[in-house]
Parts: structure tokens; sequence; C-alpha cells
């Protein structure tokens, strides 16, 4: 028997959280129960729906019925009007930009039509801390049949037939990998889950682990089943405060129905996850820094082989997948490797997860099909560039990847295709960038990031990255000679050539795709000491119309440094030697008479 | 919470537990389900609307058919209350006026399920969006 007639799905993620979602949730509850109506309407807290950027979301099921930017103060509304009453609160539908069109549900939202949700099958559509809503959606269900039905040798077999390659950013087959660990021989194996998602703006490990942290434990114990192992880990940033706790409550659910621990379900099986914390270091998403930092030691990446396939965690073979990685596995169990097979390229299988930011409309977290393009992302989902702007570049990859222009805004989004573009697939952080953003301070910006996260092990990327950030801070300052951007060049292709592990080989791939790709930006910053995106400060210069002036002295007596001077009813000067470039003179003047050279 | 010992007992839990997320897995698909269409306004509400739905949710679920019910705002026929409007998966939507818990168990037994057209049918002279 259905017991409800009605279900509000609020959005429980880490994002509309920040916004008050929580606070929603309540309203929600406590208002439904002084209307007698909890018996026929469920209120459920869920997982990331991907609309973050006009979160708090919340979705009126079985109409559909998709708020955006709903307040605590809205929840009385909700419930009087559309629950009561059936009728929609016109205010907090979605605006379709295109259109200006109030949408009346998810299914008619561009957002949703393009997207196939495997990784996501579960977020935004069941409560996270409750197993059973897991186990009604197929949930466990791939664990039980390989217990049941399969030897670790055909489900192996099963996935690399699938052609699932790793979604952390390499892309490394994974039956493949589950394999070579199978083969490795030892009495203790272990299999480890890369929660350390460190690009900066991505958010899809954590995403799937808070909205749907049961498929990450069912897939390793899969995977423990196959390769040989009795004990799993998560390593997850501490960062993720939402993450571990709906990972804790899963361990333990899953440990009180059986379906972790000893003898599961009664087929001999032993398995058993623990959570180990990472201090937000990006390097240890690198396997072995990963490794050694589970292990107490400092997180710094090791020459490879041997692989941890063969000695990894405490000098045992180890396999380690991302957290997207391991979502992708019950399906396959569950629906079949050709099912899966079907979707994407040739080479690279499946969906990727994408987290949109920067200058885009929709900014959230998107699953489409391989071989999508990158228009049809930014377009289509993503809606478009914020204020109608021109679209300049797209980065992938993170700060190991790199920006793309317009000209490969058709680039279908597989494995090769991007890497041959000049970027890389990463592990899904896709940040859109306008007109009004400066190539060079782009650079500047991941080097800055590489510099801090570099472990210091290797001297390229220690000393060599320290070296290109001060080139590209002095070619953002104005100093910058046409001999620097050669010797730009020359350093990042020795840093690329000469480090020990993956983040020094691709810091410096920022610089030279930005290089490539907007070589005109460098020679303006360098001959003509120019930023065309009136981005670096250094270069500006604010001036004073005389005509405009009246000698108003508001700027004078704002500006900060004193660099103003004028009599009172004369034309005022700026200093550009003392000017610090804050701006604040150029804001408050009444007569427009202030402006950037 | 007990512990499951067995597939069986797994698979026993995923059917108990299904039926109660029906409501849901039923959205996501609606466009291929029956969709029904209670009235649900002041007009709707006075005459009777909540207990037409709630029965319209019970006989649907007694006989196993897979639909989706909402509750719409006024459809203009308040002389008819309740009202109700049924979509069957690739057909026109039928509005059934007066509705009360009767007529709408013959609703579900003679139309859903048979397909028998019924009488007290609005004639429809408006298109929903």
């Amino acid at each position: 028997m259905t017991d409800y007639r009605m279900n509000i799905l609020v959005c429980g993620g880490t994002g509309c959280r920040s916004s008050e979602g929580a606070t929603l949730y309540d309203e929600l509850v406590s208002l439904l129960a002084d209307k007698g109506l909890e018996k026929e309407i469920q209120v459920v807290s869920t997982g990331c729906f991907g609309f973050c950027e006009k979160g708090p979301v919340v979705k009126i099921l079985p109409d559909n019925t998709f708020y955006v930017q709903v307040q605590a103060a809205d929840a009385r509304e909700i419930i009087e009007e559309h629950i009561i009453k059936g009728r929609k609160v016109e205010h907090l539908l979605y605006t379709a930009p295109e259109t200006g069109k109030k949408v009346s549900d998810s299914k008619h939202m561009d957002f949703y039509k393009k997207q196939v949700r495997i990784a996501l099958r579960n977020c935004g559509f069941i409560n996270p801390e409750n197993i059973d809503e897991y186990v009604a959606r197929e949930g466990y269900a791939a664990m039980a049949k390989c217990l049941g039905e399969m030897t670790p040798e055909q489900v192996i077999k099963e996935i690399k037939k699938a052609g699932l390659r790793g979604r952390g950013g390499a892309g490394f087959p994974t039956g493949t990998k589950w394999e070579l660990t199978r083969k490795s021989e030892a009495d203790q194996k272990y299999v480890v889950c890369n929660a350390d998602e460190g690009d900066p703006g991505a958010f899809m490990d954590r995403s799937i682990l808070e909205g749907d942290p049961h498929s990450v434990i069912e897939a390793m114990s899969i995977c423990g089943y196959c390769i040989g192992a009795d004990k799993g880990l998560v390593y997850i940033r501490a960062e993720y405060p939402l993450a571990i706790k709906r990972l804790k409550i899963a361990l333990e659910q899953a440990r009180n129905y059986g379906l972790l621990g000893e003898n599961v379900l009664d087929t001999g099986f032993n398995f058993d996850i623990e959570l180990r914390y990472g201090a937000g270091a990006f390097v240890c998403g690198e396997e072995t820094a990963l490794i050694h930092s589970m292990e107490g030691k400092r997180g710094e990446p090791t020459f490879k082989p041997p692989f941890p396939a063969e000695k990894g965690y405490l000098g045992k073979p180890t396999n380690v997948n991302n957290v997207e990685t391991y979502a992708n596995i019950p399906p396959i169990i569950n629906k079949g490797s050709k099912w899966f097979s079907g979707i994407g390229t040739e080479k690279s299988k499946g969906t990727k997860v994408f987290a949109l930011a920067g200058k885009i409309n929709n900014v959230g977290l998107i699953e489409v099909p391989m071989g999508t393009t990158l228009r049809e992302v930014i377009y289509d989902i993503g809606g478009g560039i914020k204020g109608g702007k021109e679209f300049k570049a797209v980065q992938t990859g993170g700060p190991s990847g790199g920006c793309l222009t317009k000209n490969f805004l058709d680039t279908p989004i597989d494995y090769e295709s991007l890497t041959e573009a000049g970027s890389m697939m990463g592990s899904g952080g896709m940040i859109v960038m306008d007109e009004d953003d400066c190539m060079v301070s782009i650079a500047k910006f991941y080097l800055e990031f590489t510099l801090d996260e570099s472990c210091g092990k290797c001297n390229p990327c220690r000393i060599g990255n320290k070296r290109l950030w001060e080139i590209l801070d002095k070619i953002s300052k104005g100093n910058g000679t046409k001999e620097d951007l050669n010797r730009l060049k020359l350093l990042s292709n020795v840093v690329k050539d000469a480090s020990l592990c993956g983040l020094g080989q691709t810091s410096p791939n920022p610089i030279l795709s930005t290089m490539d790709n907007f070589w005109d930006e460098y020679l303006a910053h360098v001959e003509d000491k120019r930023c065309p995106a009136g981005q670096c400060k250094a270069m500006m210069q604010y001036v004073i119309d005389p005509n405009k002036c009246t000698g108003c002295t508001l700027c004078s007596r704002i500006c900060p440094v004193a660099a103003i001077e004028g009599e009172r009813k004369k034309p005022h000067e700026i200093d550009p030697e003392k000017c610090i470039k804050c701006g604040a003179c150029m804001e408050k003047c009444k007569f427009e008479a202030i402006s950037v050279a | 919470m007990s512990k499951i010992k067995s597939l069986e007992e797994l698979r026993k839990l995923r059917e108990e537990v299904q039926t109660r997320m029906k409501l849901r897995e039923n959205s996501d698909k609606s466009d291929d389900l029956v969709r029904i269409k209670v009235a649900m306004a002041t007009c709707g509400i006075a005459s009777g609307a909540r207990e037409t739905m709630r029965v319209l949710i019970e006989q649907l679920d007694q006989r196993g058919v897979d639909a989706v019910v909402t509750q719409t705002g006024c459809m203009g026929y308040c002389y008819a209350e309740p009202t109700v409007e049924v979509t069957l998966p690739g057909k026109e939507p039928i509005v059934f006026g007066e509705v009360k818990e009767e007529r709408a168990r013959e609703i579900i037994d003679k139309y859903v399920v048979n397909q028998e057209l019924i009488d007290g049918i609005i004639p429809v002279n408006h298109q929903s969006i």
C-alpha cells in the first residue's frame, strides 16, 4: 500500500544546505504536521539535484514540479497553495533564460533533457541516510548477483567488456586494474576508494558520497570479492564533513543488515570498510601519495612501478579507484556490460559527471554520455554564458588540464578527443570563462594552486613551478619581455618532462594551453603592456577627464592612499605612482569623470 | 534492523521497500502511465475532492495499476465538482464530473482498466499546457 500521495524532495547536498536548505526541510515537516498531513505527504531529504545555481531546490512528486531558490519562509506557501489546493507557486518556478517563461516541471527543463544519470542515478531521488531506499533501487542486488551467481573472473570479464575506464582522470581500464590486483599473490589485499577530490571547483565525488553512499560501498565489496580482499578503505578529505557523516551512517546500516562484515549473505564472503581522513593535500589524490598518507607517512608520491596492484597499502596488493568509477559498477552488473558499452563513444564508454562552474548560467552537477560536445554541455545544459557575454574558453581537467577555445566547442567529450585538443578529461571540473577573463591571470591562478600543493620532493616541481609563477607574475605586472615568453615555454616543458609524479608532469599544462590558444594575449601583455581583458591591475591606469570633473573633492577624500590631488572646484589628478588601482574613486564619482585607460 | 542472511531475504526486503518508493519511480516515467488529475480548488475540496483522491489512489493500488495521481487547481467546472481528468497513455485526456466515491470506483473499473466509456464526461473545450 502506498501510504503517501505526494513526496516533497528537498535537496540535502552541501550546496543547498549552505543556503539554509536544512531549515527549509524542518519548516516543511512541522507545517505538514500542523495541518495534519504528515501521513499523506512525505518530506525527503535527498542528495544533490545538480541544479546548484538556484539552490535550495525542492521537487514535488508525482507532478515533478521543480522549485528553485526556496527559502524557509516559502514553506507555508508551498504547503497551503500547492499541497492543499494543487496550485503551483508561480514565483518559485524556474524561469528559462532563453524564453523568460516559467517552467512547470523538471521534465521540461533543458538542464535535465540531455543528461543520462548512471553514477548520479540515486542523487536527488533517494534519502541517502536510509538504506531501504537504496535497496528499493536495486541496491546491493549487484553484489548479491556477484556473490551468488558469478565467479570473480566472470565479474572482471564483465567490467572489462563494459569498457569502464577510471573516472579520476587518467582513464585506465578498471577491469584490467582489478585483474592485475587479483593476479598479485599475497596473504592480504586491500580495496581503496579515492575520495580525495582536489581540483578547484570540482564536487562530483562529494555529491555522490553525499547523495548515494551505498553505491560506493556496494562496488567496493564487489571489488573485494574480485581481487580477493576482505578490507576496504575510503580515503576522504576531512573538508567533506557531510559526505563523511553520510558515509558513516551508510556503513553502520550496511553492517546492521549484514551486507558488510563476516559471511555476507551466507556466502562465506567477508568484507568491511574503514574511513581514512586526508588533510586536503592535492597531491594525495595521486595513488602512491594517497597510500603513503594512509600509512601515516608523508603524503609524497613514489616512483611507479611497483604499481599499487603489486605493492600498495602496507606493501600489499591494493586496488585504488575513484568514487565515480565505483558508482558505475553496480549498474554495469545489474544491467550488463552490453547496456553500458552501448552508451558513449568507441573508446570511452558510459557517462561522465561534470561540475560546471565559472561564468555559466547553470552552475551545477551534470552527467552526460561520453561523446556529448562541449557546446551541448555549455549552451544546452549549462544555459550559456552569464550576462549574455562572449564565451572565451573552458578549462577542463583542473590544474592538470588545459583551456579550450571556441574552436573546440564541437569537440566530443571523451578521453582521447580532449587530450588531442590539448586538454584532458580529468576528474570532471569544468570552468567556463568569458571575455572578461585574462588568460595570463588564469594560468597564474592555477600555478599558484600547484605551488601551494607541490609536495616539494622533486626539484623540477618544487623549484620549476616557482620560477614559472615568477615569470607569469612579471608578465602580469607589465614587466615581461618576449624573452620571458620563450623561457616560460621552455621551462614548462622541462617541468613536464622531469617531474616525478602526475602533479609536476601536468602542472605547466594551463600555461602551455593558454599560450597555444591565446598567444596574442600574452604578446599584448609583454609588447604593448596591455591586458586585453582588463584584469591585470598593474597595467591599468585610472585617469580623470578634466572636462567632466567638477572638483567636488569626493574622490580625493575616498582614496585610501591619498593619490588624488586637486583644488576645490578645479579638475583633480591621479598620481599613478601612488595609485593602488582599487577602483574606489571610479565607483564613487557622480560625474563619470574617472575611467580606466 | 535484523540481518539479511540470504539472497532470498534481500530480494524479499527489496520487494517490500519498493512499494514504498513506487510514487517516486512512477513520477520519473509518468509519460508512460495513467495520469489522473483531481481538481482541488476551494470548490473541489468543498465538494469532497480529497475523499475522491483518496479513493482513486486506493483503488488503483488494489488493482495494481501504475498511475500518477496529482491534484490541480480549479478546472472551471465548478457546477460539476469534484472533477477528475484522466489521461490514458497515448490518449486524449477525458474529464469526468461529479466524481464522488462510487463514481471514482467506476472510473477505475470501467475506464482505466477496461477502457469503457461511462456517463458523466464533460466535453473539454480548453487545452492544458
